[in-house]
């Protein structure tokens, strides 16, 4: 049950792996190394780990604090995802104190690795680390300036409640591609996605760097609580950059890895509409194999 | 120097934080306050450049939403200010990151002396200086932990910014002193009381002949002691003889009696009841042929049950009363983090999977005369989950099922209960992870935060009742960022097998933790001069008994130990070798070169003297409601509104319910989430679909009349629970957390062998169905000195005793929940209804309806005199043949009535599942004719109701044959929730009516 069931090739990979036989396809996933750093508060590793371990790849686990000693080992990964939970309590600001570390201890080397193709991925804790150190919506190659933030959400304080996304089919984010729509737990306190100004906002829209909204029951993105867990403007639920490579979001893909974790599964299994996995999986395989594709070509 | 920077959000945009402060302060006071805007303020003690305190301020203040100031920032219109800091030695988790933040800003270290202090200004518009100080002392601020001041702007602007900060100021280390005991009793006692020994004449004079006998040996003079004790030892004893420790009420030996009949002597309930059935359970399972699934039990800070090949599970429930009474959130979140590290503690060390809580509170309407110093029970309750929310979320734990109950009588002490499963690996470097012991020459390393005056004399104040003089300092407040980077840093440690015992330091400190540890090698040398401290001053007994938190004590062997050390290095969690496990019979403390305690093993954990204590049952009587024609339908809609059984869910979801990606069945179900579910349901790894189940019983209002009743009850609810889920019945372990009222008579207490004897009972009811269910019991706590003196009334807590369960299910993908799921599927209630209206929701309602209020300390009418019966005899053969039916996939659903009684678990199911209940209860299960009233509202125990596929319900009936179980109806999609009786309609309410009841109740209370 909780074995990776041989999927079909994504669309992220933008047909690189098409007419790929299974073993091919699977020795090409297995090769995408996945950096994910732990500690200082983070707690999300294992599920993430599982997540990409699920679609065929290749995660390891290091330590913040090993990653800070030897920033230059980032080079040796296609993928870095940035996991939830609560790096040094959030305090002073979701995400602030863990921005704060990597811009000062390990900047260059993250420039180094986005130049040269890597990819991001940042859910909860890890997105709002991204949109403060600046990392998205990294505008024109500047990773450094914060121009947009996750605000407290309106109605105050945690919530841990299933949302429904939309996915935008024109967004050049390579980890939603192919994706119409999904069902994730929100687990946060601090999601409001606010654009630094108006300049800001009319480019996200323009480019297309809203990859996911948060949905009503219609499917019409929406600012109204529950359907909207935070009062995000537009019901924006995350932001890629324009490479598309770079994604962040607060619903978490990493809690819905096999079917039995929605909440209405035990009807859902009845009525035979479960899901052949959990709705968060196809996300984390969008992202390896856009990495498996870019692996495979030279230079 | 101190420099100070403010952040507050852009003026631009709203501050959620001011209008959710505003919010409460007009639903909670009544103040119409018309706007309230926050500040963050953190002072900065360190050098700084001022080109560098431009760059702190800069990287501080988020640009997009945040603006920020050196000084102050420009006073935008207000009409009062409320700056609420810490005391000084309180612990500040957002100083201690945001001096990280800092230093990574900086580039450079900044020395042991740098420290930022945080605070919060909050600028009220709207009301006047009275007001605002009520503001400031009934909502913002908790005068135990912080100080709270109000300015106007006039005084705001007209002075220069505040740079005082919190600094705790102690002068010299105070010398160690020895204590005098050789005054007579008075005076043994009055030592005892103004000092918080908390220790009884009794066990005064054994530690004065100890140490007088101690005074000619030659060790002890060699090493400049005498014949009386040291403070370090006086405290050191007092601390670990603590009913908190020693449990000195369940191991006394007690003469029982019921009415004039003859005695019966017990000797020692814990190992009369309590340990004999789990040992008997655990011969049992040897001799079959499945052998015993206990792997440790009793003897660590959690029990141990076998899982899979992988890994045990370990699970711990503790409370957390006393604490949470005088400062709710740094209490309760002191409570939650402090559990997580028992399963850490237990064996070698346990990750940790699922938090669970429980609280007892008074109603938070509660209009009466407040004990004095204590809060409002609805701050308590605020601050007590805001404490919960926080430390398990930050502990990157989900829950697995959390409760409220209320009563008046909780107003005495509130109960905060939280619990930990952990898993615990088969084994860890090479051999069985469940086995620990310290070796004579393996170092004593303390691992973790810094002590600090916290939480001084935790371990005793928690035995004793609370009153106005209660000790602020035994407040800590929790890390759990501190704990989890400590545990991150341990697991590695543990994998890689760098220690050989591990053990938490919780109530009572070194002393504790050293002194528990050292049995095994035979003793123990520590020099507490080398013990990190978070600021100097403190006495050796004080670094001694600190419950300063996030430590872990360890024993690392010689050879292992410069790889453990540079490991926390890297990882940037201090640890500190304090000295060396021996074999030399004693505890040996120093400090520096100067002996300061030296305690002989044996006297420390055997010689405290054993209670002789008298017990007697009088069976109290209490009043039935009169009898009348109740309306069904509007008493069912007056339960669902009722507190304690109204829908949770808003609050709950403030907690995770999810993180680590595990979750199979949530706390809440339904198709709109908002029905609590009867058991949650846990992956345990990734990769594997067994599955762990949670669930509890707990009925305090079942005590009034007899405890015994109460522990058969919350037993069987809590089985049921698991069975609904689709839990094994032969794998459920349980732990037992009694919170009880002081039953040791006394003159304050002169109702103690009556409460004593409640306790007498509780245990051997949960001996007798525990015994008959095969469920062991795997660990549990006491805590005895619940409650407080209100108005010269003694208010005591209502004998409490919860019982956590812990089950497993082989193929989690086969889990159940409540809800019934398609129309046309039958509805089934098996067991039997009794006329128990005896402690009966219902009954508490009917004495509400009939306008009567309870008695300052007593229990609310109508307690009634027949509480509900359990004959395992006829129960358990019904639950083997439901087990057997969910294991062939026969059953679609399943529930169980508990509080509210068979109505209101069929009201839950039909919300679960958003569909109708159309019911006949005419051919329902009764032991005896009944009444509708009772026939729908009475608690009877051993009943469920489940739903079944109409082809499978042929096969479900012979599952069921001979049993009492009945198809009352079925399920209809219209939402609709109609109960008939022979022909005549009981109820008929519509499913989002009771929605709408459900989540009305939940504020209440």
């Amino acid at each position: 049950m909780v074995e990776p069931r041989p999927a079909p090739p994504a669309a992220a990979a933008g047909g690189a792996l098409d007419g790929l036989d299974a073993g091919e396809l699977a020795r090409r996933r297995a090769a995408v190394r996945v950096l994910i750093p732990t500690g200082l508060g983070l707690n999300c590793e294992a599920e993430t780990a599982a997540a990409f371990r699920l679609v065929g790849a290749s995660p390891e686990l290091v330590h913040l604090l090993d990653l800070l000693d030897d920033p230059g080992r980032l080079a040796g990964y296609p993928i870095v995802a940035f996991v939830g939970g609560f790096a040094f309590g959030d305090h002073l600001g979701a995400g602030f104190v863990f921005a704060n570390k990597l811009r000062y201890r390990m900047y260059r080397p993250l420039v180094d690795f986005i130049a040269g193709g890597g990819l991001a991925l940042g859910i909860c804790n890890g997105f709002q680390m991204m949109v403060r150190l600046g990392l998205l919506p990294g505008f024109d190659g500047d990773y450094r300036t914060p121009r947009a933030a996750l605000a407290p959400n309106d109605r105050l304080g945690y919530r841990d409640c299933w949302v429904r996304l939309r996915v935008d089919p024109d967004s050049p984010c390579l980890w939603t591609r192919g994706l119409d729509r999904l069902e994730l737990p929100s687990r946060h306190g601090e999601g409001k996605l606010l654009a630094a100004d108006d300049g800001v906002r009319r480019r996200l829209e323009e480019r297309r760097q809203v990859p996911v909204r948060y949905v009503d029951e219609a499917g019409h993105p929406t600012e109204r609580w529950p359907d909207n867990p935070n009062g995000s403007p537009g019901g924006a639920a995350g932001l890629c950059d324009p490479s598309g490579r770079l994604f962040g979001l607060m619903p978490h893909p990493d809690a819905y890895l096999y079917p039995f974790q929605h909440p209405r599964w035990t009807r859902l299994r009845r009525r035979g509409r479960a899901p052949a996995e959990g709705g968060g999986l196809a996300v984390f395989r969008n992202g390896v194999d856009a990495a498996a594709a870019a692996l495979d070509q030279p230079g | 120097m101190i420099h100070r920077i403010e952040i507050a959000v852009r003026p631009d945009l709203p501050d959620p934080r001011g209008r959710h402060v505003a919010a409460e302060i007009r639903e909670l006071l009544h103040i119409p306050v018309t706007r309230v805007r926050t500040r963050e303020v953190y002072h900065l003690e360190a050098e700084l450049t001022a080109g560098e305190l431009a760059a702190v301020v800069r990287e501080l203040a988020d640009p997009v939403q945040q603006v920020g100031a050196a000084g102050r920032l420009p006073a935008d219109g207000f009409e009062l200010a409320v700056t609420v800091a810490y005391k000084p030695g309180v612990a500040d988790p957002v100083g201690k990151s945001a001096l990280v933040a800092v230093e990574d800003t900086l580039g450079r270290p900044l020395g042991e002396a740098a420290a930022v202090y945080s605070s919060r200004v909050y600028l009220l518009d709207g009301v006047d200086r009275a007001r605002a100080e009520r503001i400031a002392t009934e909502l913002l601020a908790n005068p135990v932990i912080q100080t709270a001041r109000v300015e106007r702007p006039a005084d705001w602007q007209g002075s220069p910014p505040d740079l005082a900060v919190p600094r705790v100021e102690r002068g010299g280390r105070p010398p160690v002193a020895t204590v005098d005991l050789g005054g007579d009793d008075a005076a043994l006692e009055r030592l005892s009381r103004d000092g918080l020994l908390a220790l009884s004449l009794a066990e005064m004079k054994a530690i004065r002949d100890h140490f007088t006998a101690a005074g000619h040996d030659r060790r002890r003079r060699r090493l400049g002691l005498g014949g009386a004790p040291t403070d370090v030892e006086l405290e050191s004893l007092a601390q670990t003889w603590s009913e908190h420790c020693k449990h000195k009420i369940f191991n006394a030996t007690i003469r029982y009696r019921e009415g004039d009949g003859e005695p019966r002597v017990i000797r020692s309930l814990f190992d009369t009841t309590i340990r004999r059935v789990t040992e008997e359970i655990d011969r049992e399972l040897r001799a079959g042929d499945g052998g015993s699934w206990l792997v440790s039990v009793f003897h660590d800070n959690a029990g141990v049950v076998a899982f899979d090949d992988a890994v045990h599970l370990v699970y711990k429930v503790e409370t957390h009363n006393s604490p949470s009474a005088l400062d709710p959130y740094g209490g309760a979140i002191t409570g939650i983090v402090g559990v997580n590290r028992d399963p850490f503690g237990t064996g070698r060390g346990a990750d940790l999977l699922v938090n669970v809580w429980g609280y007892c509170f008074a109603p938070s309407d509660w209009r009466g005369e407040l004990p004095r110093g204590l809060l409002h029970p609805r701050r308590v309750r605020d601050g007590v989950h805001r404490g919960v929310i926080d430390g398990g979320n930050q502990s990157g734990l989900p829950y697995g099922r959390g409760w409220e109950l209320f009563d008046g009588r909780y107003l005495g002490k509130p109960l905060v209960f939280c619990g930990t499963v952990g898993a615990l690996p088969v084994t860890i470097a090479g051999s069985p992870g469940e086995q620990k012991a310290a070796r004579p020459g393996d170092a004593v390393v303390m691992v973790g935060g810094r002590i600090g005056a916290d939480g001084i004399h935790g371990a005793t104040f928690s035995s004793a009742a609370l009153d106005e003089a209660s000790p602020a300092q035994a407040v800590q407040i929790g890390d759990p960022i501190t704990q989890k980077m400590m545990f991150d840093f341990l697991l590695e440690a543990r994998d890689e097998g760098l220690y050989s015992a591990i053990t938490d330091n919780g109530a009572g400190g070194l002393s504790s933790s050293v002194g528990e540890m050292a049995r095994d090698p035979g003793g123990a040398r520590i020099d507490l001069a080398r013990a990190p401290l978070k600021y100097a001053g403190l006495a050796p007994w004080e670094v001694f008994l600190s419950e300063a938190q996030e430590r872990m004590t360890l024993a690392v062997p010689p050879a292992r130990l410069d790889r453990f050390l540079e490991l926390a290095r890297r990882r940037q969690v201090e640890a500190t070798v304090l000295g060396e496990f021996t074999a030399d019979a004693s505890l040996h403390v120093t400090w520096g070169d100067e002996t300061v305690a030296l305690l002989d093993m044996e006297f420390l954990h055997g010689g405290v003297p054993e209670l002789e204590l008298e017990a007697r049952w009088q069976p109290p009587a209490f009043d039935e409601p009169p009898r009348r024609a109740t309306d069904c339908g509007e008493a069912l809609a007056g339960l669902l509104a009722r507190p304690n059984l109204a829908s949770g869910e808003r609050r709950a979801r403030h907690y995770d319910h999810e993180v680590k990606g595990l979750t199979v069945v949530k706390p809440y179900v339904g198709v709109d989430g908002n029905v609590p579910a009867e058991a949650t349901v846990f992956l345990v790894r990734h990769g594997s679909p067994r599955g762990l189940v949670r669930s509890e019983g707990v009925n305090p209002y079942l005590a009034d009349r007899d405890t015994r009743a109460m522990a058969a009850a919350v037993v069987d609810e809590a089985v049921r629970r698991q069975l609904c889920a689709g839990a094994r019945l032969d794998r459920i372990a349980a732990l037992d957390n009694f919170c009880w009222p002081d039953p040791v008579c006394s003159p304050g207490t002169p109702d103690g062998e009556y409460k004593l004897a409640q306790l007498v009972r509780a245990c051997e009811g949960l001996y007798e169905t525990c015994r008959a269910y095969g469920v062991p019991l795997v660990s549990g706590k006491d805590s005895m000195k619940n409650e407080a003196v209100v108005g010269g009334v003694k208010i005591a807590v209502p004998p409490t005793l919860l019982v956590s369960a812990l089950g497993q299910i082989d193929d989690a993908r086969r889990a159940l929940t409540l809800e019934p799921e398609e129309p046309g599927d039958a509805v089934y209630v098996l067991g039997e209804t009794a006329g128990e209206g005896g402690g009966s929701e219902y009954f508490r309602y009917l004495g509400a309806l009939d306008g009567l209020r309870p008695e300052l300390g007593g229990a609310a009418p109508y307690v009634g005199r027949r509480p509900p019966a359990l004959d395992p005899g006829r129960t358990l053969p019904l639950y083997r043949a439901l087990a057997a039916a969910i294991g062939d996939g026969l059953v679609r659903s399943a529930a169980t009535p508990a509080r509210g009684g068979l109505a209101v678990c069929l009201a839950r199911c039909a919300v679960a599942g958003g569909l109708g209940l159309e019911l006949d209860l005419d051919p329902c299960p009764v032991a005896e004719e009944l009444d509708d009233d009772l026939l729908l509202f009475a608690e009877s125990n051993g009943r469920f109701v489940v739903t079944v596929a109409p082809g499978d319900e042929t096969a479900f009936a012979r599952r069921l044959a001979g049993l009492p179980c009945a198809r009352l109806g079925a399920v209809t999609a219209e939402p609709r929730l109609a109960l008939r009786r022979a022909g005549r309609v009981l109820a008929d309410l519509a499913v989002a009516d009771l929605a709408a009841l459900m989540s009305e109740g939940a504020d209440g209370g």
